[in-house]
């Protein structure tokens, strides 16, 4: 022992907190039950109590002349969610989370690819930074962001101006469906702030599974004489692959119930998220607000079985 | 060593990189640029003039400091739960050895897995069962029950690391439970739980889609942003605050990554 550590008193057997500790340590099980039991309890009873209890109401149906909710067990709700309005709505939102997951990978993976495999240790530092700090900064400030960006008056009409691509813009406003009157108020619009906001979420674990990718297997692919764009395709893309799986299952869930960026920047066409609000608020509507908040709940748990056997869970 | 690098990064990769790295921040900047600008009704680019004015503005707003103050008061609670019930939960795991343990971790993850809007509506929904009235307390709870992940990825990556052979010296040497973990766990910890503390603070005092569900009449500030976005009054002022929101957030996050860094455990992953 050092001199300037002090000595820490060894309290009698038969003080309390020794008692107590042999008891515990002659019984693993109970200390184990004492550090689970205020966690459990808060989310296995609060959390997901009030979870199930909401999802069951998509059970109940709702009486449509008192509005009032009907506790008997019946199929009725979903069958009033799969008509055509409501099939084009998950359409749409599916849909949507596809092309963001997509678009995402592709603009994670070059900034995962440098980070991981040629940035220097600092450079290193100034990307992770650079991602996590996006990542954990307000959620609602980045939306505003891109508001300015794309209002009518904003800063890309501004620079298409400037650059004389005012025709540009307008050709890209005039394509059907994704078009729109500006870009603030059209799909375009929300499918970008989608990808923004959820683009670090793809970039982390994607650069995770970059750099657990050997150094040596790479030179020994080099070795057997394959370029540098069949040693990317052949070796380092397959062992890249789960950590793209894993960045899209974030993207994918997220975009799926996010009801705030569709509402802020967006057409008037809503998405799942939108339409379990309005059910829930001014419709009062909770059996098919329930019903349609198993949706994105069952797509996600067939993407994740998916994502399992692709081995998406180790590169997370 | 760079030399030890296969091959050079092309053009092609650098400029990708880069540009993605521009996407993730350059609209941050205009919200700085905006907060100065003299036009208050539209986004109107580039800015007509500019102006320190809104800061002062801001600073007289009666509602902007009562929704700073409700946040930072549910941002604390909601992480003084978390750090108790996530470290809880860490030493559980990390000692167990029976089934169920894939289900558990499942358990922990779900509140930032699933939808904020179907946690926020539940929520909702069971406070109208059980009769509870909105209160700052509905908003905590809410708050606490997504940040137990991020205290707990903390805590149990650390714990992952440190020799369980350290804690059997201890008591081999006479500690019993509760010295050893006054004196040999907590040491060990103390730097994840400060970063795992730092980041649930950030994602409580940032928290929107499940507080507009478990708020009533009360504002945190997000949801006074929000409703700033929806019905704009002055614009600037809400750059303003929104500036403010970038600063209040990135400190903690930068400290926690110097806590941190050595180790990369600071796993952000989910939100």
């Amino acid at each position: 022992m050092t001199a300037s550590a002090t000595a820490i008193p060894r309290l009698p057997d038969d003080s309390w907190p020794r008692r107590i500790s042999r008891v515990l340590f002659a019984h693993p099980g109970l200390l184990l039950f004492l550090l689970i039991a205020p966690p459990l309890a808060w989310l296995g009873i609060i959390y997901l109590g009030s979870l199930f209890a909401f999802l069951a109401h998509s059970l109940f149906s709702i009486d449509g002349f008192t509005g009032q909710i009907v506790y008997e067990v019946s199929l009725d709700t979903f069958d009033r969610l799969l008509t055509a309005a409501n099939l084009d709505v998950i359409a749409r939102t599916v849909l949507m989370a596809t092309a963001v997951t997509l678009t995402d990978a592709a603009i994670a993976f070059p900034i995962a690819y440098y980070a991981a495999r040629y940035a220097s240790p600092r450079a290193k530092a100034f990307f992770y930074l650079a991602v996590m700090l996006p990542l954990w900064s307000s959620y609602l400030v980045r939306v505003y962001a891109w508001k300015l960006v794309l209002a009518r008056e904003g800063i890309i009409p501004w620079a298409a101006e400037q650059l004389h691509l005012t025709w540009l813009l307008e050709a890209v406003l005039g394509i059907p469906v994704i078009g729109g009157a500006t870009l603030s108020t059209s799909y375009i619009g929300t499918w970008v702030v989608f990808c923004y906001i959820w683009l670090p979420f793809m970039i982390l674990p994607i650069q995770a599974s970059l750099e657990r990718v050997p150094r040596t297997l790479v030179e020994a692919s080099a070795d057997l004489g394959a370029h540098g764009g069949t040693t990317f395709r052949k070796v380092i893309l397959p062992l890249a692959l789960p950590g793209v799986v894993a960045g899209s299952i974030f993207t994918f869930s997220l975009t799926l119930g996010d009801y705030i960026i569709p509402g802020i920047i967006g057409s008037s066409r809503p998405f799942i998220g939108q339409v379990v609000q309005s059910l829930q608020g001014t419709a009062g509507d909770i059996p098919l607000a329930a019903a349609f908040s198993v949706v994105p709940i069952l797509v996600m748990a067939i993407y994740l079985t998916i994502a399992k056997r692709l081995g998406a869970f180790n590169a997370l | 060593m760079r030399s030890e690098r296969i091959g050079r990064p092309s053009l092609g990769l650098k400029l990708a990189a880069l540009g993605g790295i521009m996407f993730l921040h350059v609209p941050l900047g205009f919200i700085i640029l905006y907060a100065f600008s003299t036009e208050e009704r539209s986004y109107q680019f580039p800015p007509p003039d500019l102006t320190l004015d809104w800061f002062a503005v801001a600073w007289g707003r009666e509602d902007i400091w009562a929704a700073i103050g409700l946040s930072v008061q549910v941002a604390l609670v909601a992480t003084a739960i978390a750090l108790v019930l996530g470290t809880l939960f860490a030493a559980a795991l990390f000692r167990w050895r029976h089934f169920g343990r894939d289900t558990l971790t499942l358990l922990v993850i779900l509140p930032i897995a699933l939808p904020g809007i179907i946690t926020g509506i539940s929520l909702r929904s069971a406070y109208g069962l059980a009769g509870i009235d909105f209160s700052v307390w509905t908003i905590v709870i809410g708050h606490a029950t997504f940040c137990v992940v991020v205290v707990y990825n903390n805590v149990i990556a650390r714990l992952r690391r440190s020799s369980p052979s350290m804690f059997e010296a201890s008591m081999d040497l006479g500690a019993d439970s509760f010295q050893t973990f006054r004196y040999v766990v907590l040491p060990n910890i103390a730097s994840a739980l400060l970063a795992g503390g730092m980041l649930a603070f950030a994602l409580s005092f940032d928290e929107v889609i499940v507080t507009t569900f478990t708020s009533g009449q009360q504002q945190t500030l997000p949801i006074w942003m929000l409703s700033e976005l929806i019905r704009p009054r002055q614009r600037p002022v809400t750059n303003v605050v929104a500036c403010f929101v970038i600063a209040v957030t990135f400190i903690p996050i930068l400290i926690a990554y110097y806590l941190t860094r050595d180790t990369h455990d600071v796993s952000g992953m989910g939100k």
